[in-house]
């Protein structure tokens, strides 16, 4: 009896060496965790419980046969972060570069579809060299099962894919379709062809840091929802976001206790808007005064900065928060400002997260470049995904709403729930000097005339009232008491119910 | 008494006299230019007039302005603050000729001791000691020497229109006066079109000391002691106290009665300075007489209970001084600290912009303010008083148009140590955020050996920071309170994580109580033992430290106590830990598990990228232009670009020669702090 108790612990043993202590040496020279440690600092401590230990590939080709590592190049298994439940996959670089076999991905979908069945998210650590080509077309075959999963989770479970290693070819595709990407500096990359690739194709000479890392892709390209400097540090920052996610769409978005007053009065945001109106002010403080313990989540910081994406908590719950920041392009709508907020908005709506929009938008971005860019169709995304959601929506009104842009940004007529502008708010079709030289063509040449109707028209239009006096905005409120408005706002909608028309699903413009 | 008096100035000098005269029920007027409409001074006073744009020459300095705005409301007196007009003669003339007081001395005394070389003079001739020295132009070489030897050496050689350390020589020998005379005379000829030059008698080991005189119209006048303003940084004081730590009492009453005797000279009423040149024998020279209200004049009021204002005011009224010599004492010592929006880690530039964060700490009374029933506020009484003065609040502006100070902020103590320790808790619970200042500079003047001893020279901060001021490295007994006090927060901050909805239950998270503290490139291994009333955090070597605190996450200021005695941080969120700044030290802290630690040891120590050869905004602001293109090669001081922050154009130079290898902005960009905007090779 003992020895076949201690052959289940020898084996073991061997499982959790994956590809040895020589592999995981230079695992380390590499600045890389293992697969398990990973799992260690992902999960609360001693929780992780593993599927598929002993789970080896079958693949008798090119003296495969000989070398079959118990767990084949991944771990598997649910554990729970701050109590609540998680499925993982983490996949092993040590072992056979932690490329992918049939194996390897049957043991990534057995987890996914226990998530789906269990309602508890799933994240994927991603550190592979790619299919195992050994395999051919059978390695492919599994790609292809994990990214049916992968579409069938959408919106179902929060699905979450961090980046740490190299992550290659048809290997993107998974985490593409997950809700977020997080990498790590220095230590991870994704592209669809890699620089060798690259250069015999187009002659283009790139690094794969160029080409696919952290920065590429955090900041020209926006496939990466957020960089972090290390594992460490990029797996904390993960328990930190699963804080925020319910654990499936069929929940009410977390809660926990809270240090803060909801009724908290910040003296300070009635002086937040410059007198001129021209003059940019940083919006991340009105976010920063409005959450609970200025706790602030931000994605894709660093892509389209004129739109600011996240989540903070109000009376701790969790709100998705899109704000115009005027410190950047003067805070307009462009192609990826509204890109990145219409899949934030979508996100927040697949799983009951309300949306608080703060508004200080002058209108879309003019030009060439915008309009063969298809800013009507990608501008239309952000336009659709506020009228179709149907979670609560408190929307604030700094100062600027012209325009389309106005409707845009969770408007009244777009089903918001709650419409706030502060005092400061100018809610009109446009700015007023461009407004007065369409309506008094005429003067146009008389610049004293011109000034007179401008401050006509400022007078007129450059307020909230107009909009208040039609119920567009339902109430003026004071800046400083914008916290304590819009959490009693949220407070009020908790048991909103709205549906929309049964449809098989919408065809919104992609 | 007055009815309504109206202060010519703004910022917390404005705000300081509207306190006093309220409580003297006196009706208050401030005047604001368009930068200030939202200002301080303007809430607090019963009525406010604009006078015009921002810029001060335009607006505060404008005597038919301000003199309209007299007219205007019927002010009868006017406090003129320090600095704008309040020692022009032509504005004290001009209010003379209105029939409206002047919270100052008369006009004759501004214009005597608003000149240098007649001031001295006067000074000489009311038995003032003043620095040896020769006035008249000196020939030749020789004469210098001759000269030299007269007064003594050393002695420093100056040009007459010099400036700025430009023509002007130390000279401890004849050699030296010979050779220093020829190079001064060269530099002054070519820097200023003019070699005349004079000597002087150089003082070694200088202090800057001046005395607080308050007259009357009646010809009463006493001095209130003294004030230490060693510590500056380019002429600019920084931390003042009084009394001095230098001054013996026959010294204070020596340059007491001189300062005393040249005021009644000159038929001096109103509160002034005198100031003094002291050196290491506390030989003391007189160097010049400010006529009005000086900046550091809370220091004085604290250790004599004298409301400064309120006697000026009463002396403007024509009343005589109720105060005798002999009714003055000097009771405890007070430390004044000056808090500028000048960022100490980027060589004092100024900072200005929005205070996103402005809490400054609460204040307490104590000493002869409470005892002599002098105006304190509503602040309660304490054992150690707790005074800020200031114009500013939270959501206010650092306008680019004035003076970049934020408050004055002051403690007094029974003792000079317990002046020091409530300053330091006072300077950690302020908060200030938004705007780079100094708060972290002068809490490390605060623990510096040389302050604490009393033995600082007017050279303190060119000699302690040549190189500027870099942070403060905490002792190791500092860092081990702070590393405990940060165990103990995150494990309350962890165990509130573990409270979230939607967990399973009877599987939850169990918070530990092993932890790994790591700051400033040290380990702590500590093991929390917590209960109802705080923590015990023990250390790996068998020592531990009580933790108690009401501090929950979020929090941005934690009072702590640390076995019992105080430490109050500074709490910012960092991934996985604390930005923790006490004590002027500015910490990185993670608290980790024992096993994360043990990880977090493998992780590459990423260097911050090597910044001298890149041009980095210093600013957030928009780039307005640029000057030079890629591959273009660049002098020292030649003009790279321009960045707009706050509608200043700043014009930003080249630091050393160079060829430029990459631009990575462009015109219209809007760029954050420390963004490259420039490569060189």
């Amino acid at each position: 009896m003992k020895d076949i108790l201690s052959e289940l612990e020898d084996r073991r043993e061997a499982a959790r060496l994956g590809g040895g202590q020589k592999r995981i040496d230079a695992q380390h020279g590499r600045g890389k965790l293992t697969a398990r440690e990973r799992i260690e600092l992902l999960l609360d401590e001693g929780s992780f419980e593993e599927f598929d230990m002993f789970v080896a590939h079958r693949c008798t080709d090119f003296g495969m046969e000989k070398q079959r590592p118990a767990g084949d190049g991944v771990v598997t298994g649910w554990g729970t972060i701050n109590g609540r439940m998680v499925y993982v996959f983490s996949q092993d670089f040590t072992v056979f570069g932690g490329s992918l076999s049939e194996t390897h991905a049957q043991k990534i979908c057995k987890i996914m579809d226990m998530a789906m069945q269990n309602g508890a998210p799933v994240i994927g650590i991603n550190d592979s060299g790619g299919a195992r080509i050994q395999e051919g077309v059978a390695s492919l075959a599994g790609y292809a099962e994990v990214f049916q999963r992968n579409i069938m989770a959408s919106g179902v479970i929060p699905q979450i894919s961090v980046i740490m290693g190299p992550c290659a070819g048809g290997a993107v595709y998974s985490p593409a379709m997950t809700d977020f990407i997080f990498m790590v500096k220095d230590t991870s990359y994704m592209f669809v062809t890699g620089p060798d690739v690259v250069k015999t194709v187009t002659n283009e000479v790139v690094t794969a840091e160029e080409l696919g890392g952290a920065s590429t892709h955090t900041r020209k390209s926006s496939v990466a929802d957020g960089a972090f400097e290390n594992d460490v540090e990029a797996l904390a920052e993960v328990r930190r976001l699963v804080d925020f996610l319910p654990l499936n769409n069929r929940e009410k978005p977390p809660v926990r206790p809270f240090f803060d007053e909801p009724g908290r009065v910040e003296a300070s945001l009635d002086t937040l808007i410059p007198e001129n109106p021209n003059t940019p002010y940083d919006m991340k403080e009105l976010i920063l005064k409005v959450a609970d313990e200025g706790d602030f989540y931000e994605i894709q910081e660093d892509y389209a900065k004129n739109i600011i994406t996240g989540f903070i908590r109000l009376e701790g719950q969790t709100v998705g928060v899109v704000a115009n920041q005027p410190m950047v392009l003067a805070g307009c709508l462009d192609i990826d400002s509204s890109r990145k907020a219409a899949r934030f908005v979508r996100f927040c709506d697949c799983f009951e997260i309300p949306i608080l929009t703060l508004v200080d938008v002058p209108g879309f971005l003019p030009g060439t470049s915008q309009e063969y860019g298809g800013v009507i169709k990608h501008g239309a995304k952000l336009l659709f995904a506020y009228g179709e959601a149907t979670v609560p929506k408190v929307t604030v009104i700094t100062r600027k709403a012209y325009g389309g842009a106005y409707d845009v940004m969770a408007s009244k007529h777009l089903r918001g729930d709650f419409n706030y502008a502060w005092p400061t708010a100018e809610i009109a079709v446009m700015g007023a000097k461009g407004a007065t030289e369409i309506i008094h063509r005429a003067d146009l040449g008389d610049a004293e005339k011109i000034a007179e109707h401008t401050k006509d028209y400022e007078e007129r239009f450059a307020n909230p009232f107009v909009a208040a006096e039609r119920g567009f905005i339902d109430e003026v409120i004071m800046p400083q008491s914008t916290r304590k408005r819009v959490s009693r706002a949220f407070a009020s909608l908790r048991n909103k119910q709205l549906k929309n028309p049964w449809k098989k699903h919408d065809n919104i413009p992609l | 008494m007055f009815d309504k008096i109206l202060i010519a100035n703004r910022g917390e000098i404005a705000c300081r006299v509207i306190k006093t005269a309220r409580k003297m029920g006196i009706k208050t007027v401030a005047i604001y230019s368009d930068a200030d409409k939202q200002s301080l001074h303007v809430k607090m006073a019963d009525e406010a007039v604009h006078i015009g744009p921002p810029p001060a020459n335009q607006s505060y300095i404008v005597i038919d302005k301000v003199m309209e705005a007299i007219k205007q409301t019927g002010a009868q007196a006017v406090h003129p603050g320090y600095g704008f007009l309040s020692e022009n003669a032509k504005f004290a003339e001009a209010l003379e000729a209105a029939g409206v007081a002047f919270v100052g001395p008369p006009k004759g005394a501004i214009e005597a001791m608003g000149d240098k070389i007649t001031s001295k003079k006067i000074a000489q001739e009311a038995g003032v000691s003043t620095v040896p020295g020769y006035m008249g132009l000196i020939e030749d070489a020789e004469e210098a020497v001759k000269i030299s030897n007269e007064i003594g050496y050393p002695v420093m050689i100056k040009a007459s229109a010099g400036g700025g350390g430009k023509g002007m020589r130390i000279a401890w020998n004849d050699d030296e006066a010979r050779e220093g005379f020829q190079s001064s005379k060269n530099e002054a000829a070519n820097s200023f079109g003019d070699d005349r030059i004079f000597i002087e008698k150089f003082v070694t080991q200088p202090r800057h000391i001046e005395i607080q005189v308050l007259c009357d119209a009646h010809g009463n006048g006493i001095y209130l002691g003294e004030r230490e303003c060693s510590i500056q940084r380019r002429n600019q004081k920084v931390v003042e106290e009084a009394p001095s730590p230098f001054l013996d009492e026959e010294t204070r009453r020596a340059m007491g009665e001189q300062s005393v005797a040249l005021a009644k000279a000159v038929g001096y009423a109103s509160a002034g300075t005198v100031e003094f040149i002291v050196d290491g024998e506390k030989n003391f020279y007189f160097l010049e007489m400010n006529t009005r209200l000086q900046v550091e004049h809370p220091v004085t009021e604290l250790i004599t209970g004298v409301d400064l204002v309120e006697q000026m005011i009463r002396v403007a009224n024509g009343e005589p001084l109720t105060i005798a010599q002999e009714d003055v004492q000097l009771n405890g010592w007070a430390i004044e600290n000056r808090l500028y929006a000048e960022d100490p880690y980027r060589n004092f530039l100024p900072s200005i912009g929005r205070l996103t964060r402005y809490r400054p700490p609460m204040e307490v009374a104590a000493g002869p303010m409470v005892d002599n029933n002098v105006w304190h506020g509503d602040a309660p009484t304490g054992e150690t008083a707790v005074r800020n003065d200031t114009g500013v609040f939270e959501g206010g502006e650092i306008s680019m148009y004035y003076d970049p100070m934020i408050a004055k902020l002051c403690t007094w103590g029974p003792t000079r140590d317990k002046a020091i320790e409530a300053m330091r808790v006072a300077l950690d619970s302020f908060e200030v955020e938004g705007i780079g200042h100094n708060l972290p500079f002068v809490a490390a003047v605060m623990d510096h050996p040389k302050f604490i001893s009393g033995e600082m020279t007017t050279a303190f901060i060119a000699e302690e920071y040549p190189d500027g001021f870099e942070g403060v490295d905490l002792p190791d007994s500092d860092l081990r309170r702070i590393a405990a006090a940060c165990a103990a927060m995150h494990r309350v901050a962890e165990i509130r994580r573990t409270r979230v909805s939607g967990r399973m239950d009877n599987h939850e998270r169990k918070v530990g109580t092993d932890w790994v503290v790591s700051l400033q490139g040290q380990d702590h291994a500590v093991t929390i033992d917590a209960d109802r009333d705080g923590s015990t955090v023990g250390f790996g070597d068998g020592t531990a430290l009580r933790i108690t605190s009401d501090w929950t996450p979020g929090d941005q200021l934690a009072h702590i106590e640390v076995d019992g005695s105080p430490l109050v941080q500074k709490v910012g969120k960092i991934s996985g830990g604390f930005r923790i700044r006490s004590r002027g030290a500015d910490l990185k802290v993670h608290v980790r598990t024992p096993r994360q630690a043990e990880l977090a040891k493998l992780m590459p120590e990423k260097l911050p990228p090597d910044t001298s050869k890149m041009l980095l905004c210093p600013m957030p602001g928009l780039v307005v232009k640029l000057d030079v293109e890629v591959g273009q090669e660049v002098q020292e001081g030649q003009a790279l670009c321009t960045i707009e922050a706050m509608k200043m154009e700043n014009i930003l130079r080249a630091e050393r020669k160079g060829v430029v290898s990459a631009i990575n902005a462009a015109p219209g960009d809007s760029l954050a702090v420390d963004e490259v905007i420039m490569e060189f090779e």
